[in-house]
C-alpha cells in the first residue's frame, strides 16, 4: 500500500494505516477533515436540537442540554393523534407533489423550446422569463392576493400552488440542460416520424433525467417549506400546510417549542424520501453514451 | 427503392448563399458519394434531402415525386448521422425498433424485420445492451441498422465513418459497400475523405465551395479530372501542376524540353501540365523535366521522391529496391497519354 498516502483524497481508513513517519505529510489533509468536521457538526447541529427538543417536556425546553434528562415520546403521540397536523401534512404532500410535477412538465416544455426552436422573439421571452428571477416574492405577495382574491382562490389548493406552478430557474435549469442534448438525436428522431411533442418526451427527457431529479428536489423542498405565501393565502385550518400550521402551536403566551419541533422532525421524512427517490437518477454523463465514444 | 434528382438547387443562410445551383441525378440503386474539403457544403445537401434544412430554391425528387415540402418522415428516406446519434437510454434492440416506430406492420413483423437486420450487421448477440456498453464501430452499426430496418428508398450516410480509427474505418467502409450490394438501396454518402470516396462510389460527387466540380465514376474522376481542383483533391499524393505554354500540339515548360500531349484541345496560351507522381519516374523514355532529389519516402515497393526542379518542387515515383539518392540528379518521365493539360487561369481540363 504505496501508494495509499499519495493519493490527494486518501480514505479515513488510509490515514489510519499510514506510518507515523508519514504523519506530517499529512497534516494538510488532517486540516481538510477538521474542517470538514467542524462544517459537518454545524450541519448537524440543529437537526440534532431539533430531535432533542422534541424529546423533552416542556420545561426542559429552554435547557440547552443536547441529551434530554427525562426523555418521552409524549409530544409525537400528542401531534399524531392531533386531527389537524395530520391534514396539514396531506395539504402539504398533496401542494409540493401537484406543483413538482408540473414544474417537471412545463419548466422542460418551456425549456426545451427555448433551447431547441428558433422563432422569432425567442431571446425577449427568455429575458423575460429570466428577469422574473429579480423580483423577490415578498413583492409578489400582494398582487397575487389580489388576483387570488378576485378569481375566488383565496383558501384553496389552487390559490396556495398557482404562483409556482412554473419557475424561471426551473426553465432556465431545464433550457441549460437541453444545450446538452445534440441536435442529432432530434433531427434523427425527426427522420424517424415522431411529431416534436414526441420527440420531446421519448427522446430529449430521457436524457436529461439527472436534471428533472435535481429540479424536482429543489421544488418539493421549496414547497414543502414555503411559509409566507401559503400563510397569507389560507384561513381556515383546515387549509394550512405544515409549515404555517406548525407556527400556531401553542398560544399567545408559550409557543409550544417541543411540539414544532415534534411536527419538524415528522415533516423531513417525505423530503428525506423523496431525495432519496430523485438522488439515483442524478448520474451524470448519461447524454454522452449515444455519442461518439 | 427509387432514384433521386436534385435540380438547381440553392441554400442560404441570410443573404449568404453557400449552395449555388446543385444539379443531380442519382440512378435507382446506385452509390453515389459526395466529397470535398470542409465546408464545400457536403452536409447542407444531405440534411436538405433529408429536409431537415429547408430548400432556398430548387427542387428535390425522390421516386419521381416532389418532396420539397414533406416532412422528413414522409420522404422515405433514413439518414446515419457522424455521432451515430443512437439513443443512451434505450437498448440496442429499442433502439433499432425505434426506425420502425411510425410503421404499420404488425408486431410479429417488426421483430422479425428486427431480427432480420440484427442478423445481417451480425448484431444479435448484442441487442439487449445499451449503447455504452458497445465499441465505436458497434454503435455505428447500430446506426445503420436503425436506418436499414425501414427498407427507406434512400440511405443518407453523412460522414459515419470520421469517428472511427482507421483500422475499423477500413473495415467499416467494406461492410457498407457490402450492405449496399445485399439491399440495394439507393445510398448518398458524404465524406471529406477521398480514399473513402474512391473506394465505396459507383459515382463521384466532387464539391467546392458550394458548385458540383465534376460527377463521374472512380475512374473517370481519376484519370479524367475535369479541373485542377478535381486533380488535385482525387488521388494520394496530389498531382504535380507545372506551368507552361501551349504551342501546336505541344507544351513548352521553361527551359525544359517540349512535351507532346495527345488530343489538345488548345492551340495558344498559359497552361498548367498535371502528372501524377505515380505516372512520373525517373529515366523513362518521354522526359519532361529534370532536378535533384531532396528528399525520399519509401513505401516499401516503390519510393516516393521529392525532386527540387527549375519548374518547383515535384512529386514522383521511384523503383522501391533502387531508387535515386539524396541529391542525385534525376530526369523525370511520363508517358504521354497520362499527361493532363489545364487552361490556367479557369483551371479546366484541356485534354
Ligand atoms: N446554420 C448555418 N448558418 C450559417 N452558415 C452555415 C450554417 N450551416 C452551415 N453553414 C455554412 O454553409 C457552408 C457549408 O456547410 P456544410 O456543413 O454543408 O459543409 P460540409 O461540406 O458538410 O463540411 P464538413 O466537411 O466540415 O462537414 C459552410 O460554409 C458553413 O459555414
Ligand atoms: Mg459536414
Amino acid at each position: 500500500m504505496v501508494a495509499a498516502p499519495d493519493v490527494p483524497r486518501a480514505s479515513a481508513e488510509a490515514l489510519l494505516r499510514s506510518e507515523p513517519a508519514k504523519r506530517p505529510r499529512n497534516m494538510g489533509q488532517i486540516l481538510r477533515w477538521l474542517l470538514l468536521f467542524i462544517g459537518g457538526i454545524l450541519m448537524v447541529m440543529p437537526i440534532a436540537y431539533m430531535i432533542s427538543t422534541s424529546l423533552k417536556w416542556p420545561h426542559e425546553v429552554y435547557n440547552v442540554n443536547l441529551i434530554p434528562e427525562e426523555p418521552t415520546i409524549e409530544n409525537y403521540t400528542y401531534v399524531l393523534e392531533d386531527g389537524r397536523f395530520y391534514w396539514w401534512f396531506v395539504n402539504s404532500i398533496i401542494i409540493a407533489t401537484i406543483t413538482t410535477i408540473c414544474n417537471l412538465l412545463f419548466d422542460s416544455l418551456v425549456g426545451y423550446t427555448l433551447c431547441k426552436f428558433r422563432f422569432p422573439g425567442r431571446t425577449i421571452v427568455f429575458i423575460a422569463i429570466l428577469s422574473t428571477l429579480m423580483i423577490p416574492t415578498e413583492m409578489l405577495v400582494i398582487p397575487w392576493y389580489l388576483m387570488s382574491q378576485s378569481f375566488g382562490w383565496l383558501d384553496s389548493y389552487w390559490g396556495i400552488m398557482f404562483p409556482g406552478l412554473m419557475t424561471a430557474f426551473g426553465t432556465f435549469l431545464m433550457k441549460q440542460f437541453f444545450e446538452s442534448v445534440p441536435d442529432d438525436f432530434i433531427e434523427a428522431a425527426r427522420i424517424d416520424g415522431l411529431n416534436e411533442l414526441q420527440i420531446w418526451w421519448t427522446v430529449a427527457m430521457p436524457l436529461v433525467k439527472p436534471a428533472l431529479a435535481a429540479l424536482a428536489i429543489f421544488v418539493f423542498l421549496g414547497n414543502w417549506t414555503a411559509f409566507l405565501w401559503p400563510l397569507i393565502v389560507t384561513n381556515s385550518v383546515d387549509m394550512y400546510t405544515i409549515p404555517v400550521g406548525l407556527s400556531g402551536f401553542g398560544d399567545e403566551a408559550d409557543v409550544a417549542w417541543e411540539l414544532i419541533m415534534t411536527g419538524a422532525a415528522i415533516s423531513t421524512i417525505p423530503t428525506l424520501v423523496v431525495f432519496l427517490i430523485f438522488q439515483r437518477f442524478i448520474i451524470r454523463g448519461v447524454v454522452m453514451a449515444g455519442l461518439k465514444g | 427503392m427509387a432514384n433521386l434528382s436534385l435540380h438547381q438547387l440553392t441554400k442560404s443562410y441570410g443573404t449568404t448563399e453557400v449552395l449555388h445551383g446543385i444539379s443531380l441525378d442519382v440512378a435507382d440503386g446506385e452509390f453515389v458519394v459526395l466529397v470535398g474539403p470542409s465546408g464545400c457544403g457536403k452536409s447542407t445537401t444531405l440534411r436538405m434531402i433529408a429536409g431537415l434544412e429547408e430548400t432556398t430554391s430548387g427542387i428535390i425528387e425522390i421516386g419521381g415525386r416532389e418532396v420539397n415540402n414533406l416532412e422528413p418522415k414522409e420522404r422515405d428516406i433514413a439518414m446515419v448521422f457522424q455521432n451515430y446519434a443512437i439513443y443512451p437510454h434505450m437498448s440496442v434492440k429499442k433502439n433499432i425498433a425505434f426506425g420502425l416506430r411510425s410503421s404499420k406492420l404488425p408486431k410479429a413483423d417488426k421483430e422479425k424485420r428486427i431480427q432480420e437486420v440484427a442478423g445481417i450487421l451480425d448484431m444479435v448477440p448484442l441487442l439487449d445492451r445499451k449503447p455504452s456498453q458497445l465499441s465505436g464501430g458497434q454503435r455505428q452499426r447500430v446506426a445503420i441498422g436503425r436506418a436499414m430496418v425501414r427498407d427507406p428508398a434512400v440511405f443518407l450516410f453523412d460522414e459515419p465513418l470520421s469517428n472511427l480509427d482507421a483500422q475499423l474505418r477500413t473495415q467499416m467502409r467494406l461492410e457498407i459497400k457490402k450492405l449496399h450490394q445485399r439491399v440495394g438501396n439507393t445510398i448518398i454518402f458524404v465524406t471529406h475523405d477521398q480514399v473513402e470516396a474512391m473506394t465505396m462510389a459507383d459515382r463521384i460527387v466532387i464539391m467546392k465551395d458550394g458548385y458540383i466540380q465534376q460527377v463521374g465514376t472512380p475512374e473517370e474522376v481519376f484519370h479524367k479530372p475535369a479541373n485542377t481542383f478535381v486533380a488535385r483533391f482525387i488521388g494520394a499524393p496530389s498531382m504535380n501542376l507545372l506551368e507552361g505554354r501551349v504551342s501546336g500540339g505541344a507544351v513548352s515548360l521553361g527551359a525544359g524540353p517540349e512535351v507532346r500531349v495527345p488530343a489538345l484541345r488548345k492551340s495558344g496560351g498559359d497552361v498548367l501540365l498535371g502528372v501524377r507522381p505515380d505516372d512520373l519516374h525517373p529515366g523513362s523514355g518521354n522526359p519532361i523535366v529534370t532536378g535533384t532529389v531532396s528528399l525520399r519516402e519509401p513505401l516499401g515497393s516503390e519510393t516516393l521522391i521529392y525532386v527540387d526542379t527549375a519548374l518547383g518542387e515535384i512529386t514522383a515515383k521511384a523503383d522501391g529496391r533502387t531508387p535515386p539518392e539524396v541529391g542525385a540528379t534525376v530526369e523525370l518521365g511520363a508517358e504521354p497519354q497520362n499527361l493532363h493539360v489545364f487552361d490556367k487561369s479557369s483551371g479546366e481540363a484541356l485534354t
